[in-house]
């Protein structure tokens, strides 16, 4: 069998969850789009396991921690969730912006922040003159 | 690789057709799984996507592993996302918001990775054979074996498999100790004895609910300074708040208070989880 097959068939997976992953916006659909870029990693560790077909079987080997990786990873994945879910009633990546970097009301007032550099009061002042 | 003279594109086996056949069918199943608006069925797509790697294995004669890939994944991973799905309450039907926003900037960033992976792979392995007939001649038993399996496994790598059986054990301990949290409220409002140190606990965790109060409205007032589509802030704090306040409620009930009138939406009921 041509290599190139699975090679192109692991890749094209791995993209098609990076899609997934970066175009999903509930948390469990994140969740399967990793998934999938995991097996797709382990396409590629078979074939190039049965290619290379060294003694030690390291690719094969390295499927199998994948595997049980990946299942650890989903438990703990979707406990958090659970998690995020309890407190937040939305399991949405979209809302989840407590540490996004937003300007709120007291960056923008000048002199909150004493201890701060000039160059940051400097920008907090004229972002707040553009706001006023 | 000796054989790559009698080999080419147009002379496949039958491997090879089964092989291609078996990749569109899986590569089908996984873009309807990233695409599709209802959630459940986007689990059951993933389920078919990941059978057909399973059937791949097996054509690469890894055997043990695509039985592995069935037990685990078909059999254990998909069935904790739909539990996850159940419990988080997904829509049954279609969705609308299943795609964030940005899902054009994720197709472009996709469809550039796949060119690119794609042409390096091609270029690299362009004249690459996997002997697939020596893999399986080499030992009676075929090289992706149960049996083969276990002679390496537990032969050269039974150090990282001992320190695999650590972190599933860290995992499991992880998962228990996440989705337990809740689940000792009751036992902590009753104020038995062996948790009375965990009751004592409590209180701290309702001081951080109490500390949502003065976040709230900074999230309004940044949701009103800023600009139309952060105006959805003012409502979005307000479960926030609820779900914030409800577990505290419902202890304020078990310790004699009247529950608040935002206590009939609880945000989630303390189910048991699937572990």
């Amino acid at each position: 069998m041509h290599l190139v097959y699975p090679a192109v068939l692991a890749a094209l997976l791995f993209c098609v969850g990076l899609y997934g992953v970066l175009a999903r916006r509930n948390a469990i659909l994140v969740l399967m789009s990793v998934e999938l870029m995991l097996n797709a990693v382990n396409l590629n560790l078979v074939a190039f396991d049965v290619w290379l077909r060294d003694t030690l079987h390291a690719g094969q080997a390295l499927t199998l921690f994948t595997i049980a990786i990946a299942a650890a990873e989903i438990g703990i994945g979707l406990s958090i969730v659970l998690l995020v879910y309890r407190n937040r009633c939305t399991s949405d990546i979209d809302r989840l912006r407590d540490l996004a970097d937003v300007p709120t009301a007291a960056d923008r007032m000048p002199g909150t922040t004493d201890n701060a550099p000039d160059v940051a009061d400097g920008k907090r002042l004229t972002r707040g003159e553009a706001a006023a | 690789m000796t054989l790559a003279a009698g080999q080419g594109f147009l002379s496949p086996t039958g491997v090879e057709i089964a092989f291609l056949l078996v990749g569109v069918a899986t590569l089908g199943a996984a873009v309807v799984t990233v695409t599709t608006r209802q959630l459940v069925h986007a689990a059951l797509w993933l389920v078919v996507a990941l059978g057909g790697l399973a059937v791949e294995y097996l054509l690469l004669t890894a055997e043990f592993i695509a039985w592995v890939q069935v037990l685990i994944y078909v059999g254990s991973v998909v069935v904790l996302l739909l539990f996850g799905l159940m419990l988080t309450k997904a829509p049954i039907g279609r969705s609308p918001d299943a795609d964030s926003g940005n899902r054009w900037a994720a197709l472009a960033v996709a469809l550039a990775a796949a060119a690119t992976l794609v042409w390096v792979v091609v270029d690299a392995f362009r004249s690459t054979w996997v002997d697939l007939d020596k893999a399986t001649a080499g030992a009676e038993a075929g090289a992706g074996s149960t049996r083969v399996t276990g002679e390496f496994l537990f032969r050269h790598w039974v150090l990282p498999f001992e320190a695999l059986s650590v972190l599933l054990l860290a995992a499991l301990v992880g998962a228990i100790v996440l989705s337990r949290r809740d689940r000792e409220d009751p036992k902590a409002g009753g104020g038995t004895g062996p948790t009375s140190g965990r009751s004592g606990r409590r209180p701290g965790v309702r001081g951080t609910g109490a500390g949502t109060g003065p976040r709230t409205p900074r999230l309004g007032t940044a949701g009103t300074g800023v600009t139309a589509p952060r105006t959805s802030a003012p409502e979005a704090p307000a479960p926030r708040a609820s779900a914030g306040r409800t577990p505290a409620g419902a202890r304020g009930d078990a310790a004699g208070q009247a529950p608040p009138p935002a206590a009939p939406q609880p945000p989630a009921p303390p189910r048991p989880t699937p572990r």
